[in-house]
């Protein structure tokens, strides 16, 4: 019994993951939060805990809520309830009647040891969580109550309406929600080297939906504690219950999808129509080139899985081509190939955008031409050729002499700007891997 | 109103009657018109953003919280009238669908409404005080209201015929119970709702909506995402069988009987829907072996039919990652086991092969034997059965055979169009299968 091939793409996944990048912004985040929650612990301690049974009963919300949490397609970890029950304890004003008292930092307080005992029991079966996202979680909250507990005693619902204190909840909720983005998004433009402003983008679109059910439950845990006591808050977890449940599924079925593509890309290797691991290291590139390009992460996905099923259309030949290197083939065999990939795709009736990629990948890049290739074919051309030249190797000459063989037919051939994107991911993987001692990133 | 048969007319006409006078007799004495009419758009808004589950045919809503936070504001009339707004949901749907979803709710609004007061529940913002024991009214109210709505439901579908007295065993009860429970649940919603009520008015329930709205969102990208998969799934993996003309459309087959086979023994909906993706892969692995060896003719050389019995194990290595498919990889890498213990590749006999392997098997030999081949015509349904029950206890497990059978017998089965290969060069043709039980594949050697 032969088991060819390690898992690949894992074991690129996590070094990807783990990051040897400087990620200098996620960093200061973490040092930031800790000392304040830190410093509010300590305070809180020495000054002693006001109204301990509201305290009480939001620690448990948030320890369970953040023991719920769930991680959203692109690598996103959230913890609705958590949160939610995070911006409630914020935003109270009254338990059942009588008038809550406690200031900012017992927020603070009770929310870190809230999260930190969420997170031990997953700590403890080895899933620690994504150190950044949950510093974020925190982070904002901390921003939360200093700006609105200070207010608290003078929106109490007794002596004025309620309309003013659910317009300021209403506003820092949004203000907030803008901070918490750009400071994903500043992260995740470090983590994958994509600009700021299409990093901070691709975060408002990921995070608008579940944000406003958190911000929304938040706002009405506060009131309904207010109104009915703290029995209240488990009722009203309820509906963000529902939402939580409806993300988890869609990110499980989203995961499920991506892996089902690139175990099935592995037909063709199998088959013995190209090299093994050709398809993924084609789509690591892509990936690569693509958020070096300043792509939308939805257009990111949709290259990721072109490139992955880039040569499907092999399939429906009928002797493999030598070392199944399409770069080598007569420009009529390489357009049928893309061809007939390209309806395999299509007849899924579901990715239409990814056939288009795929039915464009060999088409010459000409600036005159009235219709170029989409940039995502583009973008797999020059990978494809790329991998078709260096194939495994790690020869740092051989990887020089074929960049400079695609930057000569760029212009003609390939598209100089994706070329030039190459050129600077194999550059960056060159330094990264001096320093952890690897020279190229093996996928 | 015309395609329907007499008896629904019958029925829905008389549950229109039956709302018609409960909302005539009144006493609307005490009701606050403006919260009123409040609560009736939040129940048009709340049924509007319905979730339609089991493909359109029943849909799980937050409007029972509507309708229940009217039951304690407004009592049982005002309930009533709440209810029949329903009429006017912003949905596609046929004038009398409306009607009737709008006089069932009036009734069960109404009946809820005075089962609340009955036990003493009161009209109006709940007192701060009344609590808790306001929830014990309130409870017996909403289970009311879920009663009468879903017997009210039930006697139409009775009355159209698309529901029967089942055997007990064959009622789907995990969807129906969800359906229920996740009612009651949005239900006392309504109680919350209520309550807070004084404090902020209407705008409390559109924040418990806006949540249950966003739910709704990312359960239907959920669903739209898990088609996309499946489709996806399907067209690769008949991309894999485009090497062999003939063999066309066969994993999508061998899912299918695989799933019959699995639904008659019983087996749990997760496992059933994990099974349909196991028979669509079972396959996958083939794309291993030489295409000169799979069109081979004549006798295979021992070489040949080693590399025949890889192709599980390519599979199997194909799809591993897939994180979901847990059972299905057995199952897969196991689907040409025997039970007298002399396939492949393992040489598992009896129940060490893993229940999916052993259906999966029967499906396989069965689609097989029913679809056309290069060097045979298809055979009948009843000689792929004879041909099953030859086999069944050396090669297939007897139960699965027999529930094949069965499943068969009772819900038939399409075998495919037969195929004429076209003269190009894309299309190529198998001389033998390798899932042919009727005509083992032939190694030099070998007794006959």
């Amino acid at each position: 019994m032969i088991i060819q091939g390690a898992p690949l793409g894992m074991q690129w996944r996590q070094h990807h993951a783990s990051g040897h990048h400087a990620q200098l912004t996620q960093a200061l985040l973490i040092v930031v939060t800790t000392i304040v929650a830190a410093v509010s612990l300590l305070w809180t301690v020495l000054t002693g805990f006001a109204e301990p049974r509201a305290a009480l009963a939001f620690g448990v919300l948030i320890a369970l809520g953040e023991l719920a949490r769930i991680a959203l397609p692109g690598q996103r970890e959230v913890a609705p309830i958590a949160s939610a029950g995070a911006i409630g304890y914020t935003f109270l004003l009254t338990a059942g009647g009588e008038t809550v008292h406690h200031q900012a930092w017992q927020v603070v307080a009770v929310v870190a040891m809230g999260m930190v005992l969420g997170e031990l029991p997953h700590i403890t079966v080895g899933r620690p969580p994504r150190w950044g996202d949950l510093a974020r979680r925190l982070f904002i909250i901390e921003i939360l109550a200093n700006a609105f507990r200070p207010l608290a005693a003078s929106l109490d619902p007794r002596d004025t309406h309620w309309w003013p204190g659910l317009g300021i909840m209403a506003l820092l909720v949004v203000a907030v929600w803008l901070i918490d983005s750009v400071i994903a998004g500043a992260i995740r433009a470090e983590r994958l080297r994509t600009p700021l402003r299409v990093a901070f983008r691709d975060e408002i679109r990921a995070q608008i939906a579940i944000g406003m059910a958190i911000g929304a439950s938040g706002v009405l845990i506060a009131l309904a504690g207010s109104v009915m006591g703290i029995a209240a808050l488990l009722v009203f977890t309820a509906p963000l219950l529902v939402t939580q449940i409806a993300f988890r599924r869609f990110a499980e079925i989203r995961l499920t999808y991506l892996q089902t593509v690139r175990s099935l890309s592995r037909v063709t290797e199998v088959g013995g129509y190209v090299e093994t691991g050709h398809s993924r290291r084609v789509s690591r590139l892509a990936h690569a080139i693509g958020c070096e390009l300043a792509m939308r992460e939805s257009e990111v996905l949709e290259l990721e899985y072109a490139a992955l099923m880039h040569d499907i259309g092999q399939l429906s030949l009928r002797d493999p081509i030598p070392s199944g290197a399409t770069v080598l083939a007569p420009p009529r065999e390489q357009r049928r190939i893309a061809e007939l990939g390209a309806a395999v795709i299509r007849e899924t009736g579901v990715l239409d955008n990814v056939a288009e990629l795929v039915r464009r990948q060999c088409d010459p890049y000409d600036e005159t031409t009235d219709s170029p290739p989409p940039l995502g074919s583009r973008i797999i051309k020059v990978a494809n050729a790329f991998d078709d030249l260096v194939g495994e190797s790690t020869d740092r000459d051989r990887i020089e002499a074929v960049v400079q063989r695609l930057r000569m037919d760029s212009g003609s051939e390939y598209d100089p700007r994706v070329v030039n994107a190459l050129a600077r991911v194999l550059e960056r993987e060159r330094t990264d891997g001096e320093r952890t001692g690897q020279f190229r990133i093996v996928p | 109103m015309q395609t329907l048969p007499a008896v629904a007319r019958l029925y829905v006409c008389l549950v229109c009657l039956g709302a018609t006078v409960t909302m005539l007799l009144g006493p609307y004495t005490g009701i606050d018109p403006r919260r009123l009419v409040l609560l009736a758009v939040l129940f048009v808004i709340a049924e509007s953003i319905s979730t339609m589950v089991d493909s359109g045919k029943t849909g799980i809503s937050p409007s029972s919280s509507a309708s229940l936070a009217a039951v304690v504001l407004v009592g049982p009339v005002g309930a009533a009238i709440v209810g029949f707004s329903s009429c006017l949901v912003l949905r596609r749907q046929g004038a009398v669908k409306r009607l009737f979803n709008g006089a069932q709710f009036a009734l069960a609004g109404y009946a809820g409404g005075h089962a609340f007061q009955l036990l003493g529940g009161g009209r109006g913002v709940p007192d701060p005080d009344s609590f808790p024991w306001i929830v014990l009214p309130f409870t017996v109210a909403t289970l009311v209201h879920t009663v009468v709505n879903a017997l009210l439901v039930a006697g139409l579908m009775w009355c159209l015929g698309v529901v029967r007295f089942q055997r007990p065993r064959k009622v789907r009860w995990r969807p129906l119970a969800t359906l229920e429970l996740s009612s009651i649940g949005y239900g006392m919603l309504g109680l919350f709702i209520a309550a807070i009520w004084n404090a902020v008015g209407a705008f409390a329930v559109l924040l418990v909506l806006l949540p249950l709205f966003i739910a709704r969102w990312a359960f239907d990208q959920y669903v739209a995402e898990q088609r996309a998969h499946d489709a996806t799934l399907a067209t690769l993996c008949q991309a894999v069988e485009t090497k062999d003309y003939y063999t066309r459309g066969h994993c999508v087959r061998v899912s299918k009987a695989s799933v019959m086979i699995a639904e008659e023994l019983g087996l749990h909906a997760e496992r059933v829907h994990t099974i349909r993706y196991a028979g669509m892969l079972h396959d996958v692995g083939k794309l291993g072996v030489p295409t000169k060896v799979l069109q081979k003719p004549g006798k295979l050389t021992e070489e040949e039919f080693a590399a025949i019995q890889l192709h599980p194990m390519r599979g199997f290595e194909i799809v591993r990652e897939i994180g979901f498919l847990d059972e299905a990889l057995e199952g897969i890498m196991h689907h040409h086991e025997r039970m007298d213990g002399r396939g492949y590749p393992m040489g598992l006999a009896g129940k060490e092969i893993p229940e999916f392997a052993r259906i999966i098997s029967v499906a396989d030999a069965f689609d097989c034997m029913t679809s056309t081949r290069s060097y045979r015509n298809a055979r009948s349904v009843e000689e792929a059965f004879a041909e099953l029950r030859r086999g069944s206890g050396p090669q297939f497990d007897p139960e699965m055979v027999d529930a094949l059978i069965r499943a068969v017998g009772r819900d038939g089965w399409t075998t495919p169009d037969v195929v004429e290969p076209p003269d190009d060069d894309v299309a190529e043709v198998a001389q033998q299968d390798h899932d042919d039980p009727s005509a083992p594949l032939r190694v030099a050697g070998e007794k006959e």
